[in-house]
């Protein structure tokens, strides 16, 4: 199941909606907005998508897992608008009958989400002079 | 033909906040034409463009991928999800 959300993400639920008796292993990820990067200091993140074609991304990332691990059920929920410190920003969920697929299949959600996925954020520092985070900048 | 192309992100930002731009473009173009047709309109956008992708229709597209006057067009800069 993957979700984008303007919603406060609750990870028990999410972690809840993943478990199944037939899996041993739940392994979550958690994003969660940093204060900060290097010298600068994040006061909030504003998080934009495609939501079309995000929804695309993370259904095809959902599948791929699937195809190379053996999954129970795997979650993927991102949240979208203005975030402060600390709050959460995306959850990943996997169950998997034993703990090295749940953890392999989590990695590989995450990081796909992360390359894939047409999310944005903006970073909103205490003076305001916000910028948005395409990484790669020169 | 013109054709709606999508902006996000530092896109909106370095175009005045506009949702969507027009291009127009020679029947049977590609991608590789959308491209070079918006670094000749937008030169501020010259560097952004040189590390974005194109979707065409919700997918990531070649630079030889058709375009046709129905296809959902967007510009994806960088991506910085998670």
């Amino acid at each position: 199941m993957v979700t984008l959300t303007p919603h406060p993400i609750d990870f028990t639920a999410v972690t809840e909606s993943v478990r199944s008796p037939h899996c041993g292993a739940v392994c979550l990820f958690l994003g969660t907005v940093r204060d900060r990067t290097g010298e600068d200091v994040t006061v909030f993140l504003d998080y934009e998508t495609y939501a079309p074609m995000a929804e695309k991304q993370l259904t095809a990332i959902e599948a791929e897992a699937r195809s190379r691990w053996p999954i129970g059920e795997l979650a993927i929920v991102h949240r979208i608008g203005r975030l402060a410190v600390g709050e959460i920003s995306v959850a990943v969920a996997v169950s998997s009958p034993h703990r090295t697929d749940a953890f392999a299949a989590c990695r590989f959600a995450i990081d796909a989400t992360k390359e894939m996925v047409p999310i944005w954020k903006k970073d909103i520092p205490p003076d305001g002079a916000s910028t948005w985070v395409h990484p790669g900048s020169p | 033909m013109t054709v709606t192309v999508q902006l996000f992100a530092g896109f909106r930002e370095l175009l005045d906040g506009r949702e969507t731009i027009p291009v127009e473009l020679p029947t049977s173009a590609c991608v590789a034409d959308l491209l070079q047709q918006l670094r000749e309109q937008h030169p501020c956008c010259r560097p952004l463009l040189d590390r974005s992708r194109v979707a065409v229709n919700q997918e990531f597209a070649e630079s030889s991928a058709r375009i046709d006057a129905h296809s959902e067009i967007a510009l994806i800069p960088p991506v910085s999800g998670g």
